[in-house]
């Protein structure tokens, strides 16, 4: 035997043993109760606004979804404005949004010199974290009024004219409105969908391209015969991710909206989203109809956005799944 | 292989310490096997993953206090029926064992055994060096504090015997409050050994220990198992025949989930009974 | 022939490409322009008696003080409720329920939560919290800005435990570490700097939410430590004074604009040093 430190072979601590399996199940039903919480907050959060919402359900029935009158003193209620400024202002916002982000996406992963990559790109997901309150006060301080001074009058008289699409472009040079909003929300947007797409683009293997470029491809052409197509699911799920995050926006929207009850053809009106509608009035809302109508908004809003998110996730998890395959 | 056969037609009788004379039965033998010789006996396994059937029908015992090795072309299940010895199948869901690995007497597949126990006397060395990350120093009193109370001076005294034992001590002492990630290759590898014998296991099981290192500290790992033959039970996983014969008392071939030749090394590479096993071990096929 | 070809398919290339371009300096040029401003003007009306006297009435003069004290202290509260629900339940994801396939429903419903839209939270804990007691409260504003927090904690702390390789596991289960002490010892120490990311990132999207906040912390015009009322906090004072017609009120509010931003942008950037490292290893 050499020298080795005598074999004590008993193993003491039995108590470790009784206490382990205990800990073990303190730890795992921690665990398991905390992920099942985030099932209970979802079915608590449809559950509470249903019922908060339920007096003017009761009241209101499917009209509040057709009825566009809003009025706190005839307790008269209904969605369409509120309705129709959410997907406008977000229409506007995925208009000038998706291009632009397709843009940059696509000029960071393929055109931009390798040292400003990095930068830009970081650039890119801090400008992403930039609260929303503040997109709103630049909106409302900034660019509302010189909207108003240069811009709109200029778009009145000359636009305003034309046969079909001059009813957009009519109404007082007020700077508010429902295009100002939407422009706001696509810059607040842009930010985000970039990074996503960038990502998305990333995923696309550098093989590929290369291969592509080896056989005298343009930059276009690759982006438009090997990127699109491999990652096509995937943009679309970021799309719609981004869309999901501009109907929900509130702060952004509800300094430039003009929080009126009014729909118009004219993008230089004011209006309403059901977001800035519930943010303004919430808590002056007396009466239970009245709060219960505004709750009523947010059900539809979660709804909606619910259904918006839940696809995009779809999409996202198909490109993460099924790479490259359905070309 | 029914226990008959394995008595057989493996060479029992041309090992230094006979097992066995020609007086004794299979009843004799598994009694004498039973008691002192062998530590694990391992009767019918069968293993899958998922419907996967990875072990067919292993029936072997495990000598004390030597080294055994296992070889075999790769897939073959010799990493597999390694880590049935300590469960840590047991981990993912969809792998199971079916049969019966007796150790001191005991079915350790038996569902109610407690695990944390069992691995608490079988250690485990990976193929690829799992440093944790804490310093050199909490890597090897990990595995101590889990089931003994030792004071601050015992326990620097059995982190020094592991790091000994594991030929490192002199390349770490100045550097036991650094993280064990901070070490090279072998470094950790010789860190995971270290840490396996420092809970003072019962059965050491190495899992192709020296294959993602270079050659001079696959060297001092050989050394090392040379020093711990006597005190533990060591199986030793290896794709590398030379080693296997270097290291090893005794040899299991093993081939598509089946264990096809199994006798002491100097048997194994010089007259192996099966033409397959002669046909791996002279590189015909590998 | 194949030099008309080339030559299309060349135009066309650097037709796309200018667009590429274009838009994207078209898309830093308001981003740019935006933050210009806010440093502009919030740099302009920042100065120290903003961070020690308290809301002013509207004409007079003062600070934001007690609406940074008291956005500190709901961020604080939300965290210590958010942060081991969270961690908990993407220990879940990553550990108990791997292979579940009720995991993958908690995951999807959590990552829609995660871009919900936040003033229906607001909502939601007005719904529950205000109205059963009867006032607007801190506890409210706090609980809103942790369900915000939440989806966050759990989708980091899940992707960084998966990143930690099998092998550690099996190294501490083969020493006869019960279930609980292998994560707890081993995947979570592995894990850490991610998990910390997380906390910073959670922080950082919460500081700046203003929605939730509305109808459930309201806002305080005086100092308050206490919970169980309205309390004074940044996003909401800045709100209402941006929206008044007051000089004074809408100097603070860019200054208040502009130290959110700030604090949101360091904790990004800190963030980002602490996770590169470990995405090399």
């Amino acid at each position: 035997m050499s020298a080795l430190m005598p074999m004590s072979r008993d193993k003491p601590s039995t108590t470790t043993d009784r206490q382990s399996t205990w800990r073990d199940r303190i730890f795992s039903g921690f665990s398991h109760l905390s992920a099942a919480s985030v099932l209970l907050i979802l079915t608590a959060i449809l559950i509470s606004l249903v019922a908060g919402a339920w007096p003017s359900i009761r009241e209101f029935g499917f009209g509040f979804l057709t009825s566009s009158e809003w009025n706190p003193v005839t307790q008269h209620y209904g969605a369409v404005v509120s309705i129709f400024g959410t997907l406008m202002t977000s229409f506007i916002a995925m208009l000038i949004g998706i291009p632009v982000s397709f843009g940059i996406a696509l000029f960071i992963t393929e055109l931009c010199p390798n040292w400003f990559k990095r930068p830009l790109g970081i650039a890119i997901e801090l400008l992403a974290a930039v609260p929303s309150i503040i997109y709103g006060m630049w909106g409302l301080f900034v660019f509302a009024p010189l909207f108003a001074d240069h811009v709109q009058p200029w778009v009145t008289d000359h636009l305003g004219g034309w046969p079909l699409i001059g009813a957009l472009f009519q109404g007082p040079p007020l700077g508010i409105g429902m295009f100002t909003a939407g422009m706001i929300l696509s810059i607040m947007v842009i930010p985000f969908m970039a990074a996503v797409m960038r990502d998305i683009f990333d995923v696309v293997p550098a093989v590929l391209k290369e291969s592509a470029y080896g056989v005298g491809a343009t930059t276009w052409e690759v982006t438009r015969h090997v990127i699109l197509p491999y990652t096509k699911v995937g943009v679309v799920g970021g799309i719609m991710l981004g869309l999901g995050r501009a109907m929900g926006e509130t702060m952004a929207v509800t300094f430039v909206i003009g929080n009126a009850n009014n729909i118009s053809s004219s993008l230089f009106m004011p209006g309403n989203t059901i977001s800035s509608a519930i943010a303004n009035q919430f808590t002056e809302a007396d009466g239970v109809l009245y709060t219960s109508s505004l709750i009523e908004l947010g059900l539809i809003l979660f709804f909606v956005s619910f259904i918006v998110l839940s696809l995009s996730k779809l999409m996202l998890m198909r490109l993460a799944a099924g790479e490259g395959k359905h070309t | 292989m029914n226990y008959n056969t394995y008595t057989g037609t493996i060479g029992f009788n041309t090992f230094q310490d006979t097992l066995m004379d020609s007086a004794d039965t299979p009843e004799t033998v598994h009694a004498k096997v039973g008691e002192k010789m062998m530590k694990i006996e391992i009767r019918d396994l069968n293993f899958y993953y998922g419907r996967f059937h990875a072990l067919h029908n292993i029936s072997m015992g495990i000598r004390k206090n030597r080294i055994t090795a296992f070889i075999g072309p790769s897939g073959c299940g010799k990493s597999t029926l390694l880590r049935c010895l300590n469960r840590v199948y047991d981990l993912y869901p969809r792998q199971r064992a079916v049969g019966e690995i007796i150790m001191d007497g005991r079915n350790i597949l038996d569902r109610k055994e407690k695990l944390d126990l069992l691995r608490a006397r079988v250690g485990m060395v990976f193929q690829k060096p799992t440093p944790f990350p804490m310093s050199v120093y909490d890597n090897i009193a990990f595995g101590v504090r889990l089931y003994e109370r030792l004071s601050a001076a015992e326990m620097d005294a059995r982190v020094e015997w592991a790091l000994r034992k594991a030929a490192i001590w002199a390349e770490v002492k100045d550097k036991l409050r650094q993280s064990g990630m901070a070490l090279s290759g072998g470094q950790q590898q010789r860190l995971c050994i270290a840490r396996a014998i420092a809970i003072k296991p019962e059965v050491l099981l190495l899992d192709e220990p020296a294959s993602a290192l270079d050659p001079i500290s696959t060297l001092k790992i050989e050394e090392l198992l040379d020093e711990l033959r006597n005190d533990y039970t060591i199986a030793i996983v290896t794709h590398n025949l030379q080693q296997a014969g270097r290291v090893a008392d005794y040899t299991a071939f093993m081939y598509l989930g089946g264990l096809i030749e199994y006798a002491d090394n100097e048997t194994m590479f010089t007259n192996p009974a099966d033409k397959r096993t002669n046909d791996y071990i002279t590189g015909r096929f590998g | 022939m194949n030099n008309q070809l080339y030559k299309r398919r060349h135009v066309v290339n650097v037709v796309n490409m200018t667009v590429s371009v274009a838009t994207t300096m078209f898309g830093l040029f308001w981003l740019a322009w935006l933050l210009w401003t806010l440093f502009f003007y919030g740099f302009e009306h920042v100065h120290w008696q903003v961070f020690t006297e308290a809301t002013p009435p509207p004409g007079g003069q003062g600070g934001l003080a007690n609406a940074i004290a008291g956005s500190l202290l709901l961020i604080t509260v939300a965290m210590l409720i958010g942060t081991p629900i969270g961690v908990m339940a993407g220990t879940y994801l990553a550990e108990y329920g791997r292979y579940s396939r009720i995991a993958g429903v908690i995951r999807f419903i959590n990552d829609v939560l995660l871009s919900a839209p936040s003033i229906i939270l607001g909502v939601f804990v007005f719904e529950m919290v205000v109205v059963r007691m009867g006032h607007f409260s801190g506890w409210a504003g706090a609980l809103a800005l942790a369900l915000i927090a939440l989806p966050v904690m759990v989708r980091t702390t899940e992707d960084m435990m998966r990143l930690v390789p099998d092998g550690l596991r099996e190294a501490a289960a083969a020493l006869g570490a019960p279930r609980w002490k292998v994560i707890s010892h081993v995947v979570f120490r592995a894990a850490r700097s991610g998990i910390l990311t997380g906390i910073l990132l959670s922080v950082a999207r919460i500081s700046g939410e203003t929605a939730p906040l509305l109808f459930t912390a309201l806002n305080n015009q005086f100092w308050s430590s206490s919970l169980n009322k309205p309390i004074a906090n940044l996003p909401v004072v800045i709100f209402q004074f941006a929206m008044s017609p007051y000089d004074d009120w809408q100097h603070l509010a860019w200054a208040g604009a502009l130290i959110i931003t700030l604090g949101i942008l360091v904790l990004n950037i800190i963030a980002r040093v602490f996770l590169r490292p470990q995405e090399r290893n």
